[in-house]
């Protein structure tokens, strides 16, 4: 279809031949023809073999594409310079191709291919684009190759790549919502990912895909939460938010055991408190609540995970973020116990004087919680004083907190400000203010004289919306006391003689009315005047005057029974429906005839009844149970895609699901006894002994293990397509093998007992990815305290390191009880050199000087590749860049097995599958740098062999042949 | 997350569109223009508009609405702050983000959006990294683009999204080394008619310019850091650096940057460094009103106030200013009613004045209001909270850098009510007596 409109096009545009092709402005808007014309100087450009008349073409059509206008006819020319060498024009292909795929799918596959290709790049940048725009294709005839690219993305060895893999999910889900599962389990993996790149885009992907799968969360709680700071700011939103639901469900409330009626009262003083030292205070004070609550009820005890989540996510208080800034604020709203919420609003105080949208934002969700939690904001009643140069809705909503903030002993203050708004030019927000000022009147009963005198002079104000507006608020707050105040409702009745806004009048007739008996003199000649005037009267003020007859009729039927019935007459001729019915009605409710009920006798009970006064409240009041922060909350109305935030729940759901296996414990590992158990832990860790295969750790059965193995085989078999069924056999085994060395890696001794004074730091080169930063090296230290008193503060200080290396200290051991043993991971960059890392080791009583070295072979990492590569990269590094060794084997490791083994004990590198049983290949990169160390050993006759090493870095390369020549001859 | 994105200039037209999901007809801004018409001032539309099946989430910034289409819950606030660093990223990149800039250069527009959001989720917001990925449009470039037909893409992938310092590019070199800091502080505050200070705030920012040779490392400490009372960081700063020692150590972002911006404690008593003398007056029943007022210095330190500018929203019943200025110029714009008076740097010995009669419809009543005064100014070398920095030191690269910093002080919102507050409460009398006095 979309070709043969193509080639029509192009027919159109060959009539027009000999027109001027070139230089036509693509701004200049034109009719039907024109645009043919000049679409075909468009695919000329993309037809020829200059990039640069490419890059022109396309930089035109992206300028359409922006202004809105369609250029889905260009698809074809547009789409096969997909493949283009120029970068910048490939650029804006993908721009164009993701914006028409949609309309022209059976052309889009055309292009799928490519970014097949681009998925087995070496490049991880290049891998990660071409995912990026695959999953961006909307063409559901490419779901199973978007499902095998993430999958196959999600295990990448990349973390860039696996968080496009992240990215990707949503999109995929959006297709075909019917691959959730699949999706699931892929979200699954992904979330066990350490590094933070990873975990925003995953808790995106979450949200969108299985927001209800909250046991997913588990076993990563407590990551998600050490991550947290270092994640970029978008994600940290994301997870946040994720992580008040999580703990809405999973802990007790905090405040069960205080009295919700002191609501603002004392336990709000200590949000003044200096942040540092709040948390011990904190502590201390839980401790103390938590003995006097003993004695009452069941006592309360924070969970420890609970207190995790609210201690790591506080500084970020401190982000320039405002999306960030807010979604700490309303995490400790939501989840923190009363006496800790303080900390929040100096914060969003300070997102204030950020831009207005961001202010308006922020004000609703203040106005939210100053009902809750008043005192809170109190110290910042400034803050929230208006400005002359604020927009109008700004303003409203300043008054709204301000109002909700006012009490006995600052409303004069308030009252004060209230006064300076009242002249203000904005007639919006003094109409807002006057509201506002009978609100505090009803909420605070001192007040409420001068706040109704004050009103009562502003109906001498010249403006008839601030008179309109003072009239209907002074109604509200007659209704509370009438009976003191019958000079203000006589002030009132003068007031009909002037004032015009309906609302206004309606609302002095009704309380004339109401309050005829207080105004006995005044109140039948009200109705005269309105009864003259009755015709050109509004409807509701019309309705007004109806009432004011029938309740002076039941009480003054003497002086107004004739005023009564004209009035009821000319309303029984108006126009208005309803005025009509009204009429009816009251006449036959007042106007006793022998046909009418039992009703009228009743009458003026009905209409003089007592009316309960009208309660002024805020109207944010009960917002919060929308989740702050959220759309849903800010419309006050549930947004799509809205996730309910959960009720606290009665009794705390099992706290060890959270548990986690100490994976990073190298030592637990070597008490793993039977051989399946080691196993079955190896799936679990990240083993990136080789490159494809991937992956955090999975924490499904045995399927799933199962589908891991299969995976990480079918990985290989794709990357080398000449793999047969013994290569992949071969794969299998190296990964097998590679794996175990591992579990014996080598300690070394950082601090001796006798000198560390009981305390004994042991290291070892983990090999794992350290998460925080993928070019350093994990350094794993166990801690024992062999001492009899215990030991505090454990952590690194005053780092001395060579110029370009860089330290990540592991956090800080609060406390190493005597006896026990502790581990903790830090990354050191050594900027691929064996100079030591000088730092102190402090405990809360003594400083240690120590020192790490590291050997060569911890300085890389291992890599993935198949023969073929192998054999290019080495053919690559020759030269100075190879170091050949003869050397004798070690008379116990002369098979194969024994020298893998020796080898990847040595050295951090993964196995090369090689076609020949004489050789054993190892590759790996550095671990700063990334350059290629490539390994070889060569057996022959009686023990004799070869050992080659290609590197780039010729230091290393040396140092790496003497370390492996001596694994191998020892 | 995010839709698409529509762009709308003052006149109401949709002048760029880009969608990351399927797309949204353009149709859908027409609640966005109903609810513009609603709004009596451009600033007054709601930044959260819902329609039917989307919800529109806009900012108004230099005179262009950013709408930005979602169709699902989001937190309103993460769609903003996006908005405006979209905004900001184009300011850095054009130099301005008008209209005209933004048509200029739409391709290299849309190829920042595109990194910048995937899926509707933000991407790549850093600018060190999105410069490395497309490079700015400059004069010589563009040149050399159109002759060799070179691109704006930069050519080799970048690394920084892989880094533990993402906000830095990699292999950043200079011939020199130069690290400026700005320390720019701006006072909030609300005066009354007799000079007495109802609210005042300062804050402050610390806008840096960095460009160092490699990976350095630098710690920035105070000599007073316990004036900061509430603090924000870049992400570059190290928090628990500043929460253990009040120092700020951190990896600088090549370039340009705001490294902090703090508040100081309002405990602290603010220096006003000008005062006001105004009388503003209308009698009833005649068609003049009388204008006066002066400026002058105090506590400044001895440091000059430059560019001051005086305006003022005057009431609509003025139809024009007849003023003498006794230094600079003043324009009064019949339409607006805008009053503006540029009035230079203060003579402390001779004080610039602006006096003379305004003219007022005939017939009409005396205005009721007087108008409130909004004061522009500048003192150079001189932060009016006293923050001072202490010292500035490198590690991890070898060579000397050139450091400097520059201290300034800025009106921020800075008005004069036109009253005198009352000390005594909220009372009856004080409220009559105004009223009256405006009869």
């Amino acid at each position: 279809m979309s070709a043969s409109s193509a080639f029509n096009d192009e027919k159109g545009g060959s009539s027009s031949v000999g027109e001027p092709e070139y230089g036509h402005d693509p701004a200049s808007g034109g009719i039907f023809s024109s645009d043919y014309k000049r679409h075909d100087d468009l695919k000329e450009m993309l037809d020829s073999n200059k990039d640069s008349l490419k890059l022109e073409a396309m930089k035109r059509i992206v300028a359409m594409i922006a202004r809105g206008k369609n250029a889905s006819d260009l698809f074809p020319a547009v789409v096969k310079n997909v493949a283009c060498k120029n970068i910048e024009v490939k650029k804006l292909v993908y721009v164009y191709l993701v914006r028409y795929a949609e309309e022209q799918q059976d052309l889009a596959l055309l292009s799928i291919s490519t970014f097949q290709r681009g998925l087995k790049d070496p490049n991880q940048l290049i891998r990660a684009s071409a995912l990026r725009v695959l999953s961006s294709i909307r063409v559901t005839i490419i779901v199973p190759i978007m499902m095998l690219a993430i999958k196959e993305a999600a295990s990448d060895m990349s973390p860039y790549v696996r968080k496009t893999a992240a990215h990707a999910i949503p999109k995929l889900y959006s297709l075909d919502p019917e691959q959730k599962d699949q999706l699931i389990e892929v979200i699954e993996k992904l979330l066990a990912d350490k590094t933070t790149l990873v975990a925003g885009s995953v808790v995106m992907a979450f949200e969108e895909v299985c927001p209800e799968r909250i046991d997913l969360i588990h076993k990563n709680y407590r990551k998600l939460c050490n991550l947290l700071i270092d994640v970029e700011e978008w994600g940290q939103v994301v997870i946040i938010n994720m992580l008040t639901r999580y703990a809405r469900t999973q802990f007790l409330n905090p405040n069960i055991n205080e009295s919700l009626l002191e609501e603002g009262g004392s336990g709000d003083k200590t949000f003044y408190g200096s942040d540092e030292d709040e948390d011990e205070d904190e502590e201390e004070k839980e401790k103390k609540a938590e003995a006097a609550a003993m004695a009452k009820r069941k006592p309360y005890v924070m969970d420890p995970d609970h207190r995790l989540l609210l201690r790591n996510t506080k500084p970020l208080l401190q982000s320039r973020n405002a999306a960030v800034v807010m979604a700490v604020a309303q995490l400790y709203f939501h989840l923190a116990p009363k006496a800790e919420v303080g900390v929040i609003a100096k914060a969003l105080v300070r997102l204030l004087r950020s831009h207005s949208e961001v202010q308006y934002v922020v004000l609703q969700n203040v106005a939210t919680m100053s009902i809750k939690r008043r005192g809170m904001f109190e110290p910042y009643l400034k803050s929230f004083y208006i400005r002359s140069t604020d927009p109008t809705q700004i303003k409203v909503l300043k008054l709204e907190v301000l109002t909700n903030l006012a009490n006995e002993t600052n409303i004069s203050t308030i009252l004060r400000e209230f006064q300076t708004y009242i002249k203000s030019m904005d007639k919006d927000f003094v109409a807002a203010t006057i509201q506002a000022i009978g609100r505090c009147a009803t909420n605070i009963s001192e007040v409420r004289d001068t706040c109704l005198n004050g009103l009562v002079q502003l109906l001498s104000n010249r403006d008839e919306l601030v008179v309109a507006e003072s009239v209907v608020v002074i109604k509200k707050l007659l209704q509370m006391q009438p009976e003191k105040h019958s000079d203000i409702i006589k002030h009132m009745a003068k007031l009909t003689d002037n004032i015009q806004v309906p609302m206004a009048r309606a609302s002095i007739l009704w309380l004339i009315g109401e309050y005829c008996e207080h105004v006995p003199k005044i109140a039948p000649d009200v109705l005269r005047k309105m009864a003259k005037s009755f015709t050109n009267e509004e409807d509701i003020v019309k309705l007004q005057i109806i009432n004011l007859a029938a309740k002076l009729y039941l009480t003054n039927s003497k002086q107004t029974k004739l005023l009564t019935q004209y009035v009821l007459n000319l309303a029984k001729y108006d126009q208005n429906y309803d005025i009509r019915d009204r009429a009816r009605f009251i006449r036959q409710l007042i106007v006793p005839t022998e046909k009418s009920g039992a009703l009228s006798k009743y009458a003026k009970k009905l209409f003089l009844a007592l009316k309960p006064a009208p309660v002024l409240e805020s109207p944010f009041k009960d917002r919060d149970h929308f989740q702050l922060g959220s759309l849903s909350h800010l419309l006050n109305a549930k947004a799509g895609g809205y996730q309910e935030l959960p009720d606290w729940p009665e009794a705390a759901p099992d706290p060890s699901v959270r548990n986690v296996e100490v994976k990073e414990s190298v030592p637990e590992w070597t008490k793993c006894s039977s051989r399946e158990k080691r196993k079955e832990k190896k799936v679990e860790k990240p083993f990136y002994t080789d490159s494809e295969g991937e992956s955090g750790p999975t924490e499904s059965a045995d399927s799933g293990n199962f589908r891991l193995l299969a995976l990480i085989a079918w990985s290989f078999f794709f990357f080398d397509s000449i793999s047969s069924a013994h290569n992949r056999g071969v794969c299998l085994g190296v990964f097998l093998q590679t794996i175990a060395p591992s579990s014996a890696l080598k300690s070394y001794e950082l601090l001796h007992r006798i000198t560390g004074e009981g305390l004994s730091v042991e290291y070892c080169f983990s090999r794992q990815p350290f998460s925080p930063d993928a070019n350093m090296v994990a350094v794993q230290m166990q801690f024992t305290n062999s001492a009899s008193s215990d030991t505090k503060n454990l952590h690194i200080e005053d780092v001395k390191l060579q110029s370009g290396m860089r330290v990540k200290e592991f956090p800080e051991i609060e406390l190493l009880p005597a006896g026990e043993t502790a581990t903790a991971v830090m990354g050191i960059d050594f900027c691929d050199s064996t100079q030591a890392a000088n730092f102190q080791l402090c405990t809360h009583t003594r400083k240690f000087f120590v020192s790490i070295q590291p050997p060569v072979g911890e300085l890389m990492r291992p890599v993935f590749l198949t023969e073929n590569e192998f054999k290019k990269e080495q053919g690559q590094l020759m030269g100075m860049n190879e170091i050949t060794e003869k050397l004798t084997l070690d008379v116990k490791c002369r098979n194969e097995h024994a020298i893998v083994q020796r080898v990847t004990t040595a050295a951090n590198l993964s196995r090369v599958p090689c076609g020949s049983d004489k050789e054993c290949r190892f590759a790996g990169r550095t671990v700063t740098s990334g350059s290629l160390v490539l390994v070889t050993v060569a057996t022959k006759e009686e023990g004799a062999a070869q050992l080659t090493v290609n590197c780039e870095k010729m230091v290393i390369g040396t140092m790496l042949v003497k370390d492996i020549l001596q694994a191998l001859t020892q | 997350m995010i839709h698409s994105l529509f762009l709308i200039n003052a006149s109401g037209d949709i002048f760029l569109e880009k969608h990351w999901k399927s797309v949204v007809s353009r149709s859908v801004c027409d609640y966005f223009f109903e609810a513009q018409e609603r709004a009596t001032e451009p600033e007054n539309v709601p930044p959260v508009i819902p329609t039917p099946h989307h919800y529109l989430i806009s900012v108004l910034r230099h005179h262009i609405y950013f709408v930005a289409v979602i169709q699902s819950e989001v937190p309103p606030l993460f769609v903003i702050e996006f908005l405006h660093r979209v905004v900001d990223t184009f300011q850095d990149y054009f130099g301005v983000c008008t209209e005209a800039a933004i048509k200029d250069n739409v391709v290299v527009v849309y190829e920042l959006l595109e990194e910048m959001l995937d899926n509707g989720f933000p991407l790549a917001t850093e600018s060190n990294i999105l410069k490395e990925l497309i490079k700015p449009p400059t004069i010589l470039r563009t040149m050399v683009n159109t002759i060799t037909g070179s691109t704006n893409v930069g050519e080799q992938l970048p690394t920084g999204q892989l880094s533990v310092v993402p906000w830095r590019r990699t292999g950043v070199k200079y011939t020199n080394n130069e690290a400026y800091f700005d320390v720019v502080e701006e006072i909030d505050a609300i005066i009354d008619k007799s000079g007495s200070t109802i609210t005042a705030e300062i804050q402050g920012v610390i806008d840096a310019c960095v460009k160092l040779t490699g990976m350095p490392d630098l710690t920035l400490s105070f000599m007073n850091p316990r004036l900061l009372d509430d603090v924000s960081f870049h992400p570059c700063v190290r928090f628990k650096r500043w929460e253990a020692e009040r120092i700020l150590s951190f990896i600088p972002p090549d370039g340009n940057f705001r490294l902090l911006s703090y508040h100081v404690s309002s405990q602290n008593l603010v220096a006003i460094p000008v005062y006001v003398k105004h009388n503003i007056t209308f009698r009833e029943g005649s068609s003049q009103g009388r204008f006066d007022l002066t400026l002058g210095p105090k506590q400044t330190m001895g440091k000059a106030v430059e560019s001051v500018l005086v305006s003022s929203q005057l009431p609509r019943g003025v139809l024009n200013a007849n003023l003498n200025p006794s230094q600079g110029t003043y324009t009064f714009d019949p339409v607006t009613k805008l009053l503006t008076w540029d009035v230079g740097k203060i003579n402390p010995q001779k004080l610039p004045s602006l006096k003379g009669t305004m003219s007022l419809q005939a017939g009409a009543s005396k205005p009721d209001e007087n108008p409130t005064i909004n004061i522009q100014f500048k003192i150079q070398q001189m932060a009016i909270s006293g923050l001072k920095v202490n010292r500035l030191d490198m590690y991890g690269e070898k060579y000397k850098p050139f450091k400097g910093i520059k201290y300034m002080t800025k009106a921020g919102k800075f008005q004069i009510c036109p009253y005198n507050t009352p000390f005594t409460g909220f009372s009856l009398t004080v409220l009559t007596n105004q009223i009256h006095v405006f009869r």
